[in-house]
């Protein structure tokens, strides 16, 4: 196709010109990946094909499927539609469908569709388990995916393509769209959703990038970033609006809440994450979008592409842990195309100045680092063949013919999907009891419900998010507003009277009642803490690597600020200083237990490998590992005894040995587990009717995980759980040559934590252990609670 | 020397075991409590998930384990023995032998309890009860002490592990779930409170271990170390 005149009128009387890569786009045949800077014109580049089509062929029922991930995107994308139809008078009608239309839209939807739908992967898988799927979809031309990069990066994206399967079935001869972001292999992400073409939109000017100057030094260790506040509130009165991004919603929160104390000029600055309410999310993108903002503190909610196109300035708290990330966030200022886009980095504490230089050294040169995606997971292909019987009775024979169309699944054989279909018909059990009760049957040589009432309970388990519990926030009284939510496990640690940040405000926890926490907004009081998860990052093998060549070569010290060369002198007097070629090792007390740091600087998969096999050995030795933390730099063990020698903890024969039944009972793989379970239907997480909570009713996956090793070891959900902690493992033979090739130091036998150490304690993700030390640590924390209580023995009837 | 942790009640002594069973040696008895036996069939009746169904054969055997090791005169099960009075049928049937075997040459008591009060008894060895009285009362729940029950769950959270707990109280001693599938009540939870006043619980794993109930401590210390996953 080319541009009609319609189109290329409407382009010159805005003034504007199509972008080369909108016109390319265009005139493509079959199936194309668009890769395009933000603000590259991507959106419209995605539609262009569908509203010049719709205005030469104007046909009835839906033309083209939008699907994004996010429910906001969705709505901004209809809002930015609005113009080019308004405009040209174009006969089409756009509509949305997510989990946040309401009942009778979606009714008007499934009995006449708008030509245009905009959709989320989950709203999509639930659309095509609609017995209406076939007839609905019939019609469609075109299907524009964006912010694939983001899908792709975990289960959602295994399920929309196996969605997109469903579709090329439905409709044969639909033309697939994908629009992302820069990414580090462009033919890795076409392959996954089987474009054939790939399109580079030009890159724009390099953007404008450094290290934010500040008054103060970081600190030693922390992730806030608040010691620079004075110095983020002067880049912010000095630009037009900016976008402050942290990396976890606590220290979102905690750096709001610090901006507001220091804010004398009363900059007008919102605050945005994702366990914010929706309204409050939801007024905050409103005077973003108005401009009524100066800047808005954001995580990992803003990352996706609500487009603002007056942000003129990102700066980035702590360290940004990948290149990608970082990348991709610079784009979010300046949606100009072709204005370069300004970014300042704000180090949260030492260790993170080196690693944010290695950050825009690579940022600079354009170096992305991501790791290469795994085979489309076994649950998803699980919650796939169920919602297939919830649409109609399938062959087993063409739904596998479908399946193997999908990218992630192209190597799927026919013995593992059989396995999925064997677990979603009777649970896979070497013990066949369930036959009477089995979920799916085979009728006339079609795979049906048993119970068509089942469909219900597999549409509300929809999708392979997997959260922890939540519990809403709202203030008490009367109509007491919606303020957010806090995770369950939380919300457990506190006690009424308790103080906590949410949303910029101090709150004070008063009670709980029907899964809703009542609190009464308490300004002027310390929070007691703010450590609610969000979402982790590691930071990416690459920028290890980066790091660790900038830390072993004094010359290049020279580039960093004197503090940081005075930390590490201290480093290298108090201990030592990381080399290649060596292994420094650490041990310290603290707390009341020992910790072994081992500096491997080789990703956080390589030093959680070596974690569990670390612990394997101690845990032979008697020396009662408790856990370990994996960042990308560096491992650290706790246990209850001291490690005086590493040399045999490292030695190779014998390491895999009991491995197996060591990483099985970790929290690794039961924390896999519970996701593979949940998604693939074993555990529901929505219920109709009430949610059962912490009462004896109810019983843990890990009592499941258990039963199901002992007595069935080869089900098709134990592989998936082991594929799927696998990803987070490297093979033992690298480990191997990595132990081989660095000769250890140590371990330094230092009397406290040493200055490079210190950042670790503050990371989360801990993986713990189920070994001897954990019970013994439970029976010192029992027998402290007997003294305390002044009980010093079991006591009798006396 | 059996394994498990001695102690006191109601004049007198007792042993708690490790797998949550309790043994009362001068009486040659042994007492377990909720085994919910049929949980998982019950599930996938109803048209729920369908768990792995092996739980029944792992209760029986931690359960016979139990009974090889002290060989009791009489054995008491203090009710929600099966999951519904429909899984007591089917688990009866399917599981006939095993429980016959275990029940050979010893008393067999069944205390009904809110999940199996009328359960279908041919197919069962022993004798069913609502409750024993005695100086000592065996019952589902805990009513008039000096009483032995189950019915609550009784667990606790340590060092990031779940521990199944007896609950010692002056009047009542509450036993932990047996059964497999069976999850657990904080001890925290007030409906502990009127039961064991200044009372400690007795935690289950390897080895058996004391601790306060949390009405005995001055603050609650639970969850210090459960976040960190």
């Amino acid at each position: 196709m080319t541009l009609p005149p319609l189109f290329s009128d409407w382009f010159a009387g805005n003034g504007w010109q199509p972008h080369p890569h909108q016109l390319a786009l265009l005139a493509a045949r079959g199936d194309t990946l668009l890769i395009a800077p933000t603000g590259g014109g991507k959106t419209l580049a995605g539609f262009l094909p569908s509203l010049v089509d719709l205005h030469l062929n104007p046909g009835k029922g839906l033309h083209t499927l939008y699907v994004s991930p996010l429910k906001a995107l969705t709505a901004d994308v209809g809002r930015n539609l609005a113009r080019p139809i308004t405009d040209m008078d174009l006969a089409i009608r756009v509509g949305d469908r997510t989990g946040d239309t309401p009942t009778s839209q979606r009714r008007r939807q499934r009995a006449d569709p708008p030509e245009i739908l905009l959709t989320t992967p989950e709203s999509l898988a639930l659309m095509l388990s609609w017995p209406e799927a076939a007839k609905m979809f019939s019609s469609l031309k075109r299907v524009v995916l964006d912010e694939l990069h983001a899908l792709a990066e975990s289960k959602r994206g295994d399920q929309l393509m196996l969605g997109l399967a469903r579709l090329k079935r439905l409709a044969p001869g639909v033309q697939t769209t994908g629009l992302s972001a820069t990414v580090e292999d462009p033919a890795a992400l076409a392959w996954f959703m089987g474009a054939e073409s790939v399109l580079q939109a030009d890159p724009g000017p390099a953007p404008d990038i450094a290290l934010l100057p500040t008054l103060q030094p970081p600190p030693w260790a922390g992730g806030g970033g608040r010691y620079a506040v004075p110095d983020v509130l002067d880049a912010v009165a000095g630009a037009k609006t900016t976008i402050i991004f942290l990396n976890t919603r606590a220290q979102a929160e905690l750096f709001f809440q610090a901006l507001w104390l220091a804010n004398d000029q009363a900059l007008p600055i919102g605050l945005h994450h994702g366990a914010l309410a929706r309204e409050a999310r939801q007024r905050v993108e409103a005077a973003m979008a108005a401009g009524e903002l100066r800047a808005v503190v954001a995580t990992g909610s803003l990352d996706l592409g609500i487009d603002w196109g007056n942000v003129d300035l990102v700066i980035q708290v702590g360290a940004p842990r990948n290149i990608k990330r970082l990348v991709q966030r610079i784009g979010r200022a300046n949606h100009r195309y072709n204005a370069p886009s300004r970014a300042r980095i704000v180090a949260a504490n030492r260790f993170e100045v080196i690693e944010c230089v290695a950050a825009l050294e690579a940022a600079r040169a354009g170096e992305l680092d991501g790791e290469p995606r795994g085979p489309g997971p076994l649950d998803v292909l699980i919650q796939q063949i169920l919602l297939t019987a919830c649409a109609a009775p399938f062959d087993a024979n063409a739904l596998y013919a479908e399946v193997i169309t999908a990218g992630p699944y192209r190597a799927l054989s026919r013995d593992d999907f059989d396995a999925c279909l064997d677990f979603a018909a009777t649970g896979g059990y070497a013990l066949r009891i369930y036959e009477r009760w089995q979920r799916l049957v085979l009728r006339g040589g079609l795979w049906q419900l048993r119970d068509p009432r089942a469909a219900r309970d597999l549409r509300m388990n929809i999708g392979t998010i997997t959260e922890a519990e939540k519990l809403k926030v709202r203030r008490r009284g009367r109509g007491g507003g919606p303020l957010g939510e806090i995770e369950e496990t939380f919300a457990a640690s506190l006690s009424p009277g308790d103080t906590f940040l949410l949303g910029g405000q101090v709150l004070r926890y008063d009670r709980i009642r029907d899964l809703v926490m009542e609190v009464t907004p308490t300004p002027g009081r310390e929070p007691k803490i703010a450590t609610f998860s969000g979402l982790k990052f590691a930071t990416s093998t690459e920028l290890s690597q980066r790091m660790l060549r900038v830390l072993a070569d004094p010359d290049r010290h020279a580039e960093l600020p004197q503090n940081i060369r005075d930390w590490l002198a201290l480093q290298a007097r108090f201990s030592a200083l990381p080399r290649p070629g060596t292994l420094l090792c650490e041990t310290f007390p603290r707390a009341g237990r020992w910790h072994l740091v081992i500096y491997g600087f080789a990703g956080q998969n390589a030093h959680q490998t070596l974690g569990l096999l670390v612990t394997r050995q101690m845990e032979g030795l008697g020396l009662d590992p408790l856990g370990f933390l994996a960042t990308d730099h560096a491992l650290m063990i706790t246990s209850l005894q001291p490690v005086t020698d590493v040399a045999p903890l490292l030695t190779t024969p014998g390491l895999e040995q009991g491995l197996e039944d060591w990483i099985a009972a970790s929290s690794l793989m039961k924390r896999s587990f519970r996701a593979v379970a949940t998604i693939a239907g074993l555990i529901q997480r929505n219920r109709p009717g009430a949610r059962k909570t912490g009462k004896q009713a109810t019983f843990s996956s890990d009592i499941i995980y258990d039963t199901l090793r002992r007595h069935d070891p080869g089900h098709i959900l134990l592989r998936a759980t082991r594929d799927e902690a696998r990803r987070g493992l490297i093979d033992f033979d690298r480990i191997a040559d990595m132990i081989a090739r660095n000769p250890q130091i140590g371990p330094r036998a230092l009397p406290r934590v040493s200055p490079l150490a210190a950042p670790l304690l503050l990371e989360l993700g801990r993986v713990r252990l189920a070994g001897e030390g954990q019970l013994r640590l439970a029976e010192k924390m029992a027998r402290d609670l007997m003294e305390e209580a002044g009980l010093n023995r079991v006591r009798g009837d006396d | 020397m059996t394994e498990g942790c001695p102690f006191r009640f109601a004049g007198e002594d007792f042993l708690a075991r490790p797998s949550g069973a309790l043994w009362w040696p001068a009486q040659g008895t042994l007492v377990v409590a909720d085994l919910h036996l049929g949980r998982s069939g019950r599930y996938a009746r109803r048209g729920g998930a369908l768990l792995p169904p092996f739980e029944d054969a792992d209760t029986l055997a931690r359960l016979a384990a139990e009974i090889a090791a002290l060989d009791p005169a009489r054995v008491v099960s203090l009710g929600d023995a099966f999951d519904d009075d429909h899984a007591a049928s089917e688990v009866a049937t399917r599981e006939a032998a095993v429980i016959a075997r275990l029940a050979d040459g010893r008393d067999w008591l069944w205390i009904a309890g809110n999940h199996d009060p009328a359960a279908a008894r041919a197919h069962l060895p022993g004798t069913w009860l609502s409750h024993l009285p005695g100086l000592i009362a065996f019952r589902h729940i805990a009513a008039d002490g000096p009483d032995i029950s189950g019915h609550m769950h009784p667990s606790t959270r340590l060092a990031g592990r779940r521990f199944r707990c007896f609950v010692l109280g002056q009047t009542h001693l509450i036993l932990p779930a047996f059964g497999t599938y069976t999850g657990g009540l904080d001890i925290g939870d007030p409906a502990f409170a009127p039961l064991a006043t200044r009372g400690i619980a007795l935690a289950c794993a390897e080895r058996v271990f004391a601790l306060p109930m949390p009405t005995a401590r001055k603050r609650s210390p639970l969850n210090t170390f459960s976040k960190e996953a």
